[in-house]
């Protein structure tokens, strides 16, 4: 599928199931003073579907035009299937796209969009009617084949870009906020859809994203950018369960922060003297040593009210707020003065009522809490 | 506007509340039919509306509906034969055509002959049929210096007075030109005349003057609105896809020869474009041309084409710049994504999209360019003129000049709107973008 820039067969071509792209030392600037993207180094293996997550400006968009050849690289090198293509013009990558504002050619019906690569590629008329047959159906789409774009509703629209990307059998599809413009229902729906097209052809997708939710249902793993560089590249469970960074931990999910001094560190766990008043144990990942600075990262749902003895880490809190939402209880508290500490309280029938301005303990375990670079 | 009272009582009393459906028809609070009632209540939207426009109706009613009108109507009169006779002008229309009319048509036009030697109107309408008839005027002034002792029959008098009167054509002429509406104008005006026997032909060669100008004209607005396609599409195209800040400043550019008179501009293009202008004293001088064969670039169509597509260019920039403007880049890299090469997707997918500007641009740049006036007039010399230079030269001269001027511009008008509405049926006018 992809046309070889120059024809032979490349040395490393091995390592293509590893390393289908590869982004090795890329580094990005438009203006010649700042870096977009800086020194990005990123293997993708064939078929997996990666998601590059991030706030705006984090690069991560620049990294797929990069990778689609909207945007050229100003250093460093970017491998398909083993094969440099910085200097392959975009339309000859055989990568297929995805686009925010789906970029369905308004003046095509929905057929004719999708003839067009395969037209592009001087494919027969049968051949043609077959495969965008096939794609419609995909997308179970198959009445709306004369319509135009405009006559789609978004969620239609947006299968009708999916099908375009897929029709002419890429291996690699590019997505770029496909589903940003869809309310929200319809945005969960399409993230299984889109993920049950991609699992069944077999494609890489490389999609780029801010919604983190979508980023973990969907992807395999999930690249999480910030000022130009990859925070952290782990698989969903990981990025929420055991974030590296401060940042990432406040990017993703939910998340308490209280700031510290390290006091000691004993094998894999370390004591954190609290601004706010008490110790506690954490699991130092991002720490540079004692008597640093840290930001504790603790999950809400991790947070326990009225710990039992096998709970090491207590501390007492006062109950600010409290938020009923059906299948749990959103408490805001007071702790170590921290005013916006959250702790989810899964609605049980055990459950001891609670009032607002009440003093509780509350604890978690230490593996639960981790001792991250400090913020600000 | 004070209608309060026209539409307070009945209007939101009682909004909301469903009566019996089948109580037929709706009423409301008090009784009113509700179709009279939202009628009243939306009677003052449409009378603001009527309001706001009505100056500018009034305006465009006085000074443009009014003037056209009476433009058109101008083309086709024709005072100056059937004003004099009157009485022969009542009964010749009676007459057959052949041979000589009778005694009724002699005898009027021997009144009518003595009036006009009494009032000196005979003398305007000689000169007229004397164009056509030569010898006429002598007869008919002769005749009616001896009018008043005229004795019936008239018909033999005035034989015998004179055997011009015999003359079948004169009469023909007469019947004719005596209504007092006339194609004979519009017959000119696309180089037709009637003969001696009255039949409709073409002119002699030497005189056709009128439909090669038209033609002219349609190819050369044509020719000026292809360059300003071809000229005007990479710059709108580069203001799309530049920076707002950059482009803002490019804008200013483009509009800049909307800030310069019309006649500096052409003047200017006078000092580049003549003999002794800087295009050709750059060429002699880079040794590209030699002094004795300078190019005449102006007084000539080269000159009106060079001069009118710049001042026509900003016509078709702005549809098309506004248009471009919405086209995403994104269409383009999906097509390339595609496997579009650059040219390709430029052809199949960003082309298609800009025709609506394309047309606007079209469609405002030939209009006008058809009409134009003063750039032909300063810079075309005998080749590169317009139709309109016609008109204008003709709207200073005699009566029948101004009313041939009137049966052109009338003939003008016509091909533009033929021209709109073929358009209309090829692309369709509410596709169209104008900004």
């Amino acid at each position: 599928m992809i046309a070889s820039p120059n024809g032979h067969q490349n040395g490393n071509v091995g390592a293509g199931d590893a390393s289908y792209v590869r982004f090795e030392n890329v580094q990005k600037s438009y203006d010649g003073e700042s870096l977009v993207v800086k020194d990005l180094n990123l293997d993708i293996p064939r078929g997996e579907f990666l998601t590059m997550l991030g706030p705006s400006g984090s690069g991560k968009t620049t990294c797929l035009m990069m990778l689609a050849g909207f945007e050229p690289a100003t250093h460093g090198e970017i491998f398909l299937n083993g094969h440099p293509i910085n200097n392959l013009p975009p339309h000859k990558r055989g990568i297929g796209m995805v686009f925010q504002n789906y970029a369905l050619f308004p003046h095509m019906t929905v057929a004719e969009n999708l003839a067009y690569p395969l037209k592009v590629r001087g494919m027969s008329k049968v051949e043609i009617e077959t495969r965008v047959k096939r794609a419609l159906d995909m997308v179970e789409l198959p009445r709306m084949a004369g319509r135009r774009p405009a006559q789609l509703s978004g969620g239609q629209q947006q299968r009708v870009a999916v099908a375009r990307a897929v029709v002419f059998e890429p291996d690699l599809v590019l997505m770029d906020e496909p589903l940003g413009a869809l309310d929200k229902q319809l945005r969960e729906q399409m993230q299984y859809e889109v993920k049950h097209i991609q699992e069944r052809l077999g494609v890489t997708v490389v999609y780029v994203t801010h919604d983190q939710t979508e980023a973990l249902t969907m992807s395999d793993r999930v690249a999480v950018f910030n000022d130009g560089r990859i925070q952290q590249l782990s698989s969903p469970k990981d990025l929420y369960e055991a974030p590296t960074s401060s940042f990432v931990a406040k990017f993703i999910g939910e998340n308490n922060v209280l700031s510290g001094r390290i006091a000691s560190i004993e094998g894999d766990t370390c004591r954190v003297d609290l601004d706010g008043g008490g110790t506690v144990g954490a699991v130092p990942i991002a720490v540079q040593g004692i008597g640093s600075r840290t930001s504790l990262s603790i999950r809400p749902e991790r947070v326990v009210l009225d710990p039992g003895p096998d709970v090491p880490n207590g501390l007492d809190g006062v109950i600010l707020e409290l938020i009923y939402l059906g299948d749990h209880i959103r408490v805001r508290m007071d702790v170590a003065g921290n005013d916006e500490f959250i702790v989810k309280i899964p609605n049980g029938a055990e459950m001891r009522p609670l009032e607002r301005g009440a003093r509780v303990r509350l604890g978690w375990r230490t593996r639960d809490c981790r001792a991250l670079d400090p913020v600000g | 506007m004070t209608d309060t009272a026209m539409s307070g009582p009945a209007s939101f009393a009682d909004a909301g509340r469903v009566r019996d459906p089948s109580a037929a028809p709706l009423t409301t609070a008090d009784g009113l039919p509700l179709k009279a009632a939202l009628r009243r209540s939306q009677r003052r939207l449409r009378l603001q509306a009527v309001l706001l426009v009505l100056p500018l109706l009034l305006f465009i009613f006085v000074t443009f509906a009014i003037p056209i009108a009476m433009m058109m109507s101008r083309s086709v009169q024709n005072p100056e034969v059937s004003e004099f006779p009157p009485e022969t002008a009542a009964v010749i229309d009676d007459w057959d055509g052949e041979g000589l009319p009778g005694e009724e048509v002699f005898a009027a036009m021997a009144r009518d002959l003595a009036t006009g030697q009494e009032n000196n109107t005979v003398g305007r309408v000689t000169a007229r049929i004397n164009r056509e008839i030569p010898g006429a005027r002598g007869f008919m002034l002769g005749t009616a210096r001896e009018a008043a002792t005229l004795q019936p029959p008239y018909k033999e008098a005035m034989l015998a007075a004179n055997k011009g009167w015999g003359n079948e054509r004169y009469w023909r002429l007469l019947k004719r030109e005596t209504r007092s509406i006339t194609p004979a104008y519009y017959l000119l005006a696309l180089d037709y005349e009637y003969d001696s026997n009255g039949a409709i032909v073409k002119r002699p060669a030497n005189y056709q003057v009128y439909q090669p100008l038209f033609l002219r004209t349609a190819w050369m607005s044509l020719v000026i609105t292809g360059l300003t396609i071809l000229l005007g599409y990479p710059v709108a195209y580069l203001l799309a896809s530049l920076p707002l800040r950059t482009s803002n400043l490019l804008m200013i550019l483009v509009l800049l020869p909307f800030w310069t008179s019309l006649l500096v501009r052409t003047s200017a293009w006078i000092v580049l474009l003549q003999q002794q202008g800087v295009i050709n004293d750059l060429l002699v001088f880079s040794g590209l041309l030699g002094d004795g064969s300078r190019l005449r670039m102006i007084y000539n169509q080269t000159g009106t084409i060079v001069a009118m597509t710049h001042v026509l260019l900003p016509f078709m920039i702005l549809p098309l710049y506004s248009v471009m403007k919405t086209i995403s880049p994104s269409y383009m890299r999906a097509a390339r994504s595609l496997g579009a090469s650059n040219f390709r997707a430029f052809v199949t997918v960003y082309l298609p999209m800009t025709i609506p500007g394309i047309a606007a641009g079209t469609l405002l740049v030939f209009i006008l360019a058809v009409g134009y006036y003063i750039t032909p007039a300063l810079v075309g010399g005998d080749s590169g003129i317009f139709i309109s230079n016609l008109i204008a030269e003709n709207m200073r001269g005699t009566g029948a000049q101004v009313r041939l001027a009137a049966a052109l511009s009338t003939l003008l008008l016509v091909g533009v709107l033929l021209f709109y509405w073929l358009f209309n049926k090829i692309v369709g006018v509410d596709r169209l973008k104008f900004g």
